[in-house]
């Protein structure tokens, strides 16, 4: 086990390395200027920008440059919020946006588990049709459209009311969060409730079932302590790099409810060419990535014995 | 059973947000809540760029001079002020505090302004200080910063000498790199200066008191103000931070906040809600301009002219923009600029191509000659918001339909348009221009052959020679003069397509009272405004 986890761990290091990596050669190919704004500006200026953020330097000095900075854990300043370092950036923002993430997920788990175990038990009837049309819904709307939809009820909910039963955005209390994570979590929960449908009707053909079945035990007690407990399985494998993807793919939401996490900074840098934020946002990000994924493979050896094994 | 409904109905109101009768405005506590649009970038006023810094900035800190509610100059920290020819010397009223309370001296403004111009400093708008005695060398590290025509007589007085005479330099100082820097207050902070509430020092009639990024701040009135009587707002809070139009028009419609501007699309819902639509007309002009390098087709004269002759403004404004407050672009200096004693725009109406497709024929046939048979497809550089690239296939269509040109538009994002723009790669560009002090060379000096933000290299020496005039001369006659015949020179070379004067609209809460929109300076400014019953 150990030698597993450590192999995982190196792994993983790896494949952070090789993100970096990548992402600052595919950078550095975007055609466009990080220095270059409206007003132009004169040579010498420029030349004192680029001594600033060590642009003068050639890229290969560059790179090395950022990997041993990476290394001490120093991203640097960002291009375009030019007195807060990149390491401030991520340490103001990412909580919001991990907040979000955690709900959403929390929101998409229960959702996609319990959705996903009806569809199957119902098989072919009505509750089965009728949620199966809203995942494929849920998947194939992009969340933009979830999100203006959502807030514009909220409005219309408040305005039915005459006061603010839920804010339609912003960010501070728990209210404030519902809807956002609601939105955010949506297309995962379709997924997962997919995920769910599929591996329930697997195993609900297995011979313990019948075993179960035939030793007369309750159809709750199948349901709960031998369906479910076998079907999740698959669930857990997805719920990892999902909880990253759902912590990162929340820019729309962000922008849309006005709340300030990460997500916003992630896409916006990419659009500002803003160097360092774009390393630091994805560097961060990637590792946080792959950490879940070991994460969830380790408590897959936990759960599911037969997986440490092979 | 009555009883329950109570309970009910008062458990549900607590378990809500608690801000039940949610009001953007309050007129007991005199408060405002209000969205921008992003983050401020820089709210260290030597290096602000961008229109949200300078909002912000603009209610935080004061210059020498402001703009009054009419935009016309009225004293700030100077009480009063001296012009010559050569030099300019204000005279700070003593009551000015910083927000620790000390007072604002003739050093801070020193201090600021060689900070900005230093090359380390690497501001973007150092070149607004140039008229400054040896301010341009200083910027190009040829000389020290102490150099500087600015010295600090006393604590209350500072002497300006000027590099060449400069009518408007009296109105440069309202801008935001002329606002005071305290060196003690900056050294203290190093790097960190700006990044935060408490690491900015305020003499505006309101202080920040709390700063989330990306999420909210709250300016509250300055006690330390030197003029805090006029002050009616006790505090501005910036609630929400989001570029999404429709979210704010949704925060706008639940009474979050007070103001929002409106975009083409959300324009209709708001109409239909039956709020009160207000406009107001930015003072920035949009134009297509050419690439004028010998080697592009567009430096051929007559081709541009043939452009000329088919565009229609007035289409523009009403058909392809179709939001109100837009004007018809007809010149690059835009309508609200002052000129001798009426506005410039009255007393040198801009020359306008008569809308005629025959002439435009003429003028392509000729070109075609002069270029030596067919012309191949112009490529047409735009940004990548909806309103540019609807404008780009707007020309696309005209160009086509009226001249049987081909254009290919090339949609890029921000910073790729810049580098296409700098390096010339385009045959015309979808650009615009916003002013930054309230006089016309704000707009003149745009197409100079020395202008580095004149990216289509246009260059003709008589238009040169006319914006040195504007530039040098302190009588208005003769630099409305020039600039009247600078603005026939473009008309005469095509040398860009004006298209339209920008116009916003927005909604505004019916019990503020007092916001001002400005051409120049923090818009909007609701220094002055207040909520009433």
């Amino acid at each position: 086990m150990l030698m597993y986890t450590l192999k995982r761990l190196l792994a993983g290091v790896i494949t952070v390395w090789f993100i970096a990596t990548a992402t600052f050669i595919a950078m550095h190919q975007v055609p466009g200027d990080p220095l270059m704004n409206d007003k132009a500006v004169s040579p010498e200026i420029r030349a004192n920008l680029e001594a600033k953020y060590g642009l003068d330097k050639p890229v290969t000095t560059q790179y090395f440059i950022f990997l041993s900075n990476m290394l001490k854990g120093d991203f640097g300043i960002s291009f375009t919020q030019q007195n807060r370092k990149v390491n401030d950036i991520i340490r103001d923002h990412f909580p919001v946006s991990a907040t979000l993430g955690v709900l959403a997920i929390f929101f998409a788990a229960t959702g996609g588990v319990l959705f996903g175990a009806l569809t199957a038990v119902y098989r072919n009837q009505m509750p089965d049709v009728v949620i199966m049309f809203l995942v494929i819904l849920g998947i194939s709307v992009p969340s933009f459209v979830f999100a203006a939809l959502g807030q514009l009820m909220l409005v219309n909910i408040n305005s039915f009311f005459g006061y603010s039963v839920i804010p339609v955005a912003g960010w501070g209390t728990i209210w404030h969060m519902l809807m956002p994570s609601l939105v955010l979590g949506l297309t995962t929960m379709a997924l997962l409730t997919r995920l769910m449908r599929s591996s329930m009707l697997e195993v609900v053909n297995e011979d313990y079932i019948k075993t179960a079945k035939a030793k007369g035990l309750s159809p709750t007690r199948i349901f709960f302590r031998h369906q479910l407990r076998n079907a999740i399985l698959p669930v857990i494998t997805v719920l990892g790099p999902q909880i990253a993807a759902i912590t990162t793919g929340g820019f729309v939401v962000e922008l849309v409810f006005a709340i300030p996490g990460l997500g916003r900074y992630f896409v916006q840098a990419v659009q500002q060419l803003d160097y360092t934020v774009i390393m630091g946002t994805t560097v961060f990000y990637g590792a946080f990535l792959v950490f879940m994924v070991i994460v969830v493979d380790i408590l897959y050896g936990f759960i599911d014995p037969r997986v440490r094994l092979s | 059973m009555r009883r329950i409904t109570v309970i009910l109905t008062c458990l549900f109101i607590q378990l809500t947000d608690g801000t039940a009768l949610a009001s953007p405005v309050d007129f007991e506590n005199q408060t405002i809540t209000v969205a921008i649009t992003q983050e401020p970038p820089q709210m260290n006023s030597a290096k602000a760029t961008d229109q949200v810094s300078g909002l912000v900035l603009g209610h935080l800190m004061e210059g020498l001079v402001r703009y009054d509610r009419r935009g016309r100059l009225e004293p700030g920290v100077a009480e009063r002020w001296e012009m010559t020819d050569e030099k300019a010397t204000f005279y700070l009223r003593k009551n000015a505090l910083w927000s620790d309370g000390k007072p604002v001296t003739a050093h801070d403004f020193v201090f600021a302004w060689q900070t900005a111009l230093k090359p380390v400093t690497a501001s973007e708008y150092s070149f607004i200080f140039f008229p400054i005695k040896n301010a341009q060398q200083i910027n190009n590290g040829e000389l020290p910063a102490d150099k500087l025509g600015a010295v600090a007589l006393d604590d209350h007085t500072l002497e300006v000498t000027l590099e060449r005479p400069t009518a408007y330099f009296i109105k440069l100082t309202a801008f935001n790199t002329f606002f005071p820097i305290r060196e003690d207050f900056f050294n203290s902070k190093g790097d960190k200066y700006a990044a935060n509430a408490d690491d900015l020092l305020y003499n505006g009639a309101f202080i920040m008191t709390e700063w989330k990024h990306s999420a909210s701040l709250k300016m509250v009135k300055n006690p330390n103000y030197w003029n805090k009587d006029e002050i009616t707002l006790n505090a501005i809070n910036v609630d929400y931070i989001t570029a999404d139009t429709r979210a704010r028009l949704n925060l706008y419609t639940d009474g979050k906040i007070a103001f929002t501007r409106l975009d083409g699309e959300t324009y209709k819902d708001a109409l239909s809600q039956r709020f009160r639509i207000r406009r107001f007309t930015t003072g920035s002009v949009f134009f297509i301009e050419y690439n004028h390098r010998p080697e592009k087709v567009t430096s051929n004269l007559n081709l541009r002219k043939a452009i000329q002759h088919v565009f229609d403004p007035d289409e523009m404004v009403n058909r392809v923009l179709a939001v109100p407050g837009n004007l018809r672009g007809e010149s690059i200096f835009p309508v609200w600029l002052n000129g001798v004693e009426d506005k410039f725009r009255r007393e040198y109406p801009a020359p306008m191509a008569r809308y005629s497709v025959a002439t435009a024929q003429q003028y392509l046939d000729r070109a075609r000659e002069e270029l030596g048979g067919e012309i191949p497809p112009l490529v047409l550089l735009v940004s990548d918001s909806p309103t540019a690239t609807k404008q780009g296939e707007y020309m696309q269509g005209l160009m086509l339909n009226k001249l049987g040109l081909d254009v290919k538009i090339d949609v890029q994002t921000f910073k790729q348009r810049l580098a296409k723009m700098t390096s010339g790669d385009f045959d015309m560009v979808g650009a615009g221009w916003g002013p930054d002090f309230d006089d016309i060379m704000t707009f003149g000096d745009l197409m100079a052959s020395w202008n580095l933000n004149n990216r289509g290299r246009y260059n003709n020496p008589a238009y040169d020679r006319l914006v040195q005039i504007a530039m040098n001369s302190t009588d208005p006659k003769t630099r409305m003069d020039a600039m009247g015949q600078a603005q026939q020179i473009l008309f005469d070379d095509a040398a860009v397509l004006p298209q339209y004067e920008q116009g916003i609209i927005y909604v505004l809460h019916p019990k503020v009272k007092g916001v001002v929109r400005r051409v120049v300076g923090a818009d909007p400014d609701y220094t002055h405004a207040k909520v009433v019953p």
